[in-house]
């Protein structure tokens, strides 16, 4: 139960993050999620998207370096400690977790839920053990309609 | 005329032309009979043009010689120019190549002695006398403007620092406590000392009355700039491992071109496209002779730099014929951080990675040093797998060590999106130098 991330190579300069929503936009491509990690000389900005496909290749004829990546959508209570669980049984069962984001979702979301966007070093161990381990995971359907 | 103690060797720096004409036809025919029968690759070069060693008779000869290039010198790597036995040679130093190939030139003692003295002529025309403190802040090793100096400072009989570059604190702590009067470097870290000077307010502890500067292009405004704020007179000073390194040529008290050691080096100006010698006064491309050197005797050397000759009797005494200021390059040759770095290399570094060799070189100079910027296109083996910046980071490294194995000297690696270096229309602008000099 894995769902698809477009991962987003930005250049270090004002506006390149804009530049790219600003693309997404302009097709009517919702964002479900969104993170970005940095470094001295780049950015990599992380998306969760109701059309997956459909921003691949937008982004891909813009001219950007993009990557789809599985990642796992959990959903947990929105109470202390429930995210922290959910990743204690992925440390224990040896499955190391690359990045992950989390968010809530008022509109649309469950009441009461919190959702995270996990990527694992091992996808397949990671959602077998979360799963054997009653942690609620998203379809992508539910993810991408979030 | 200057006073006599600014020639280290008057006899040849001051001889008449018509002598010089004698000794430099007499010091050819010998040269070129010693690169006939013993090297090979020259010799082969010779006989496909059709000249016989015999065919010269005089220096007006010299353009019966074929050119040897930097591609000679790279085909003929690493003994296939050495004009002695592989025993006879004492020392070798080293400069980059163009695709990653060293160039390597070899020093009998001889070869040494002599070119210590080209370099003694040069610290002399500074105003170096026994009494003075040298201080040589030129990187000492394969390159040759540490070495070069240091040997020309001790046949001066001045008392010799031997800093080597970088570490600026101990740089100052000597040049103060022992009262350097002579500094000899590259330009730009030139610059950087005197503003360090400044800053600490230590000018009045600085002695220094002259300047030797050379292995980068610099400007007028810039010797201006260095004299003022150092208090000194600035000179340049010109050479290349191919040939001997520093002390080729160097100014004099005049500071107009510089006075080729005309005994040991016979210069011409060339059209670099057709390789027709230009006439005196004409822009071309430098083109040497070694007279007497024994173990690395390059004939006709192809240097790439741009220069116009001169041989106006000058002020200062000498009869030594002068070259201008270097104008440019005839290849693609950049000079970073005193390194002589071509495009090419960066281009075989990335194709030997997988990489499109559409890149992007962006070279400025940030606190008097300068800094080196490769742009390269991201690939999607990069950018694979879980999309992590501590992936991209690694081929960013990896690159990054490749590049500083290659031109031994540090690089930023960007990774910029695909496609987005513009391609090639006719010329490809693969170089940005926002260096003002």
């Amino acid at each position: 139960m894995t769902i698809e991330q477009l991962s987003v190579f930005l250049e270090n300069k004002p506006g390149k993050l804009a530049e790219a929503l600003e693309s997404l936009a302009a097709a009517g491509i919702d964002l479900r999620a969104l993170s970005l990690a940095d470094s001295e000389n780049f950015g990599i900005l992380r998306i969760i998207v109701d059309k997956p496909a459909r921003a691949l290749k937008i982004l891909q004829d813009e001219g950007y370096g993009v990557e789809l990546v599985d990642v796992i959508p959990v959903a947990v209570d929105d109470e202390p400690g429930k995210f922290a669980a959910a990743l204690r049984v992925l440390a224990d069962a040896g499955v190391a977790v690359e990045y992950t984001y989390v968010f809530v979702a008022p509109k649309a979301g469950k009441a009461g839920k919190a959702y995270a966007v996990i990527c694992a070093d091992d996808a397949v161990a990671a959602v077998r053990c979360l799963e054997s381990n009653g942690v609620d995971m998203l379809t992508s359907e539910e993810m991408y309609n979030l | 005329m200057s006073a006599k103690e600014n020639y280290y060797q008057p006899e040849a720096e001051c001889m008449s032309r018509e002598k010089m004409h004698d000794l430099q036809s007499e010091r050819l025919i010998t040269q070129v009979k010693h690169v006939y029968a013993n090297v090979g690759y020259y010799r082969e070069k010779m006989d496909a043009s059709g000249v016989r060693p015999e065919d010269v008779k005089s220096i007006a000869d010299l353009g019966k010689l074929p050119f040897l290039t930097k591609d000679d010198l790279r085909e003929a790597y690493p003994y296939g120019l050495l004009a002695v036995p592989r025993e006879a040679p004492v020392r070798i130093h080293s400069t980059s190549g163009t695709t990653g190939k060293r160039v390597v030139a070899f020093l009998t003692q001889q070869d040494i002695d002599l070119w210590y003295d080209c370099c003694a002529r040069a610290l002399a025309a500074a105003g170096a006398t026994p009494g003075d403190v040298v201080q040589i802040s030129y990187g000492y090793g394969l390159f040759t403007g540490g070495a070069g100096l240091d040997g020309g400072s001790h046949k001066l009989g001045s008392l010799t620092l031997p800093m080597s570059s970088g570490f600026t604190d101990r740089q100052l702590q000597f040049m103060c406590d022992l009262g350097a009067t002579i500094i000899c470097c590259t330009p730009s870290y030139a610059e950087f000392l005197a503003e360090t000077i400044e800053e600490r307010g230590i000018g009045d502890s600085v002695k220094l009355k002259a300047g030797i500067f050379g292995a980068e292009a610099w400007s007028n405004e810039m010797r201006l700039r260095l004299e003022q704020k150092l208090g000194i007179k600035a000179y340049d000073i010109y050479g290349l491992t191919e040939i001997t390194g520093p002390g080729v040529s160097f100014e004099c008290s005049q500071q107009e071109g510089l006075h080729i050691n005309e005994d040991h080096f016979v210069a011409e100006i060339i059209n670099p496209e057709t390789g027709e010698v230009l006439p005196d006064g004409e822009k071309g491309e430098l083109v040497f002779t070694c007279l007497t050197k024994q173990a690395f005797p390059l004939l006709r050397y192809r240097t790439r730099d741009i220069s116009i000759l001169s041989r106006k009797e000058c002020q200062c005494g000498r009869t030594l014929a002068k070259m201008s200021r270097l104008m440019g390059r005839s290849d693609d040759m950049l000079i970073i951080k005193g390194v002589n770095v071509f495009p090419s290399q960066i281009e075989t570094v990335l194709i030997d990675y997988g990489l499109s060799s559409n890149y992007q070189l962006v070279i400025d100079r940030v606190n008097h040093s300068d800094t080196l910027e490769v742009r390269v296109e991201l690939t999607p083996e990069m950018f694979s797998g879980s999309g992590t910046v501590g992936a991209v980071e690694k081929h960013e490294r990896m690159l990054r060590d490749a590049i500083k194995n290659m031109l031994g000297i540090a690089a930023k690696v960007k990774l910029v999106n695909p496609k987005t270096i513009t391609r090639s229309e006719g010329k490809a602008v693969r170089v940005i130098d926002n260096r003002k000099v």
